[in-house]
């Protein structure tokens, strides 16, 4: 008996519908957010985050809207993130019904955001997120670096001292992804997982490279991550999450049934 | 007035009081969900409302010092120590914390005092029972197990998985008043009851059908135990 590892599928939203992950070229229609919500809502899912993919701000609106819709008929928390850049971006989809906000490339180019957010929302409901890329080469001491542009900027910050950085800033939890893994269906980069949830004491979320369910057990017992990110795996049918999660529980990984 | 009027019979209203502390967006939203057509729910920092009102939620976000400031700062103490004395009262989060004598968050800040004992921190080298490093905020879900026979527990079976965000756990000194604990590298309490108060440290409406369950079960109670 004790807390339960958490599954969190993951939608990246377009101009108002679910897509596929960034990283694919193929975008493929996943469906409206509100009744994909449902649906894993429906299934067991733990959490559900919001990535607002939308190229321009144009739509914020429509993502507000969306998060109205989604916390007025889905009972467990909500993570939004994409383009929160200021306190106001925060206080509008706290409003909204969103439970936590997402903060990724503004925290690079403004780490005394994070501290001002959590100071004034509250670190429960601020999640860092963080882009890793492997820099060490064969041989060498694994390094992760921090990239920004989804993985084409590098940024020069270590990314376990960052993700330390954002902890003391007041980040509640981490989102972790790894670049070199986001969209391959290769599993999580295990190494970076477990060498950032092993260097800070708040919840660590491993994201990018779920192809398979295994996957989602690997990146709890080997990466010791405390949540598990996936978003095309569920998407397309190939898996619920009640079967991902009998997987884990077979694994003996404690879950909420 | 011995000639109640037809809405007064029928008509019930569950005031979630808002004292600044951010969004109460989700508290409403699940109540109204599970809330029938006679029951109406108001967000309010009125306290003539809240004085008014069949039922009261107290909800709590944020640090504790911020919440019991606000809480004075908006003058909505007395309506609050009024409803605890008189009507169903469901504190929650952060709201258990703050009836507590005394929490140690933030340097120590003095509560209401509605029950007797402490908010305390995990501490950050927080342990599981084999010694493993556990991560705090206890953040998840995690089983509740009823340790007192109560109406708000109806149609909730024991050990149900709630959602918990927190960094500080109470710890009554009425023992005979904890209706709930859960287990984190130490059995902790998570739901206080004494008469018509009842309060949790996870979040209902984050919670699921057991969440709403729990709700829905609050909207109902006559306040007895």
């Amino acid at each position: 008996m004790g807390l339960a590892k958490r599954i969190i599928p993951c939608l990246d939203v377009d101009n108002g519908r679910v897509v596929k992950g960034v990283q694919f070229l193929d975008i493929r229609d996943a469906g409206d957010p509100v009744e994909v919500a449902k649906r894993y809502d429906e299934q067991g899912a733990d959490e559900i985050t919001f990535l607002d993919i939308t190229a321009s701000s144009d739509d914020r609106e429509t993502t507000v809207h969306m998060v109205e819709a989604i916390a007025s008929q889905v009972f467990i928390p909500l993570t939004v993130g994409g383009g929160i850049r200021t306190c106001e971006d925060i206080r509008r989809m706290l409003n909204a019904g969103a439970d936590k906000v997402g903060i990724n490339t503004a925290a690079v180019f403004n780490p005394e955001f994070v501290r001002e957010a959590a100071q004034r929302f509250g670190s429960q409901c601020i999640v860092v997120a963080i882009d890793a890329k492997k820099v060490s080469a064969e041989g060498e001491p694994d390094k992760w670096e921090i990239f920004t542009h989804g993985g084409r900027k590098p940024t020069g910050l270590d990314a376990v001292e960052w993700a330390k950085k954002m902890v003391a800033y007041g980040a509640g939890e981490i989102l972790l992804t790894s670049m070199d893994r986001d969209g391959t269906k290769n599993g999580f980069d295990l190494g970076v997982t477990r060498a950032i949830s092993e260097a800070v004491h708040v919840p660590v979320i491993a994201s990018g490279g779920v192809g398979n369910l295994d996957h989602l057990v690997d990146g709890v017992i080997e990466g010791k991550a405390d949540a598990v990110l996936a978003a095309s795996i569920f998407h397309f049918g190939e898996h619920s999450i009640a079967e991902a999660k009998q997987r884990m529980t077979d694994a003996g990984i404690e879950m909420r049934l | 007035m011995t000639n109640l009027t037809e809405s007064d019979t029928n008509q019930s209203t569950v005031a979630v009081i808002d004292y600044g502390m951010g969004n109460l967006h989700s508290v409403a939203k699940a109540l109204e969900h599970v809330a029938d057509e006679y029951t109406k729910v108001i967000v309010t920092s009125d306290p003539a409302v809240i004085d008014a009102a069949d039922r009261v939620l107290l909800p709590g976000v944020g640090a504790i010092r911020d919440c019991i400031g606000e809480m004075h700062n908006t003058g909505l103490v007395p309506s609050i120590r009024k409803a605890m004395k008189e009507k169903p009262f469901l504190a929650i989060c952060v709201g258990i914390q703050s009836l507590m004598s005394h929490s140690e968050e933030n340097g120590g800040v003095d509560c209401l005092n509605h029950f007797a004992g402490n908010a305390l921190f995990f501490g950050d080298n927080h342990r599981d029972h084999d010694g493993s490093k556990l991560k705090v905020p206890h953040m998840g879900w995690n089983q509740v197990k009823h340790t007192l026979n109560h109406p708000l527990w109806a149609g909730i079976p024991d050990n149900a998985r709630f959602y918990f965000v927190h960094s500080f756990y109470v710890v009554p000194e009425n023992k005979a008043e904890v209706a709930g604990t859960c287990d984190y590298g130490l059995e902790f309490c998570v739901a206080l009851a004494r008469d018509n108060v009842f309060a949790v440290q996870f979040h209902p409406e984050k919670s699921h059908k057991d969440g709403l369950q729990l709700y829905k079960n609050f909207i109902h109670w006559n306040g007895k135990p």
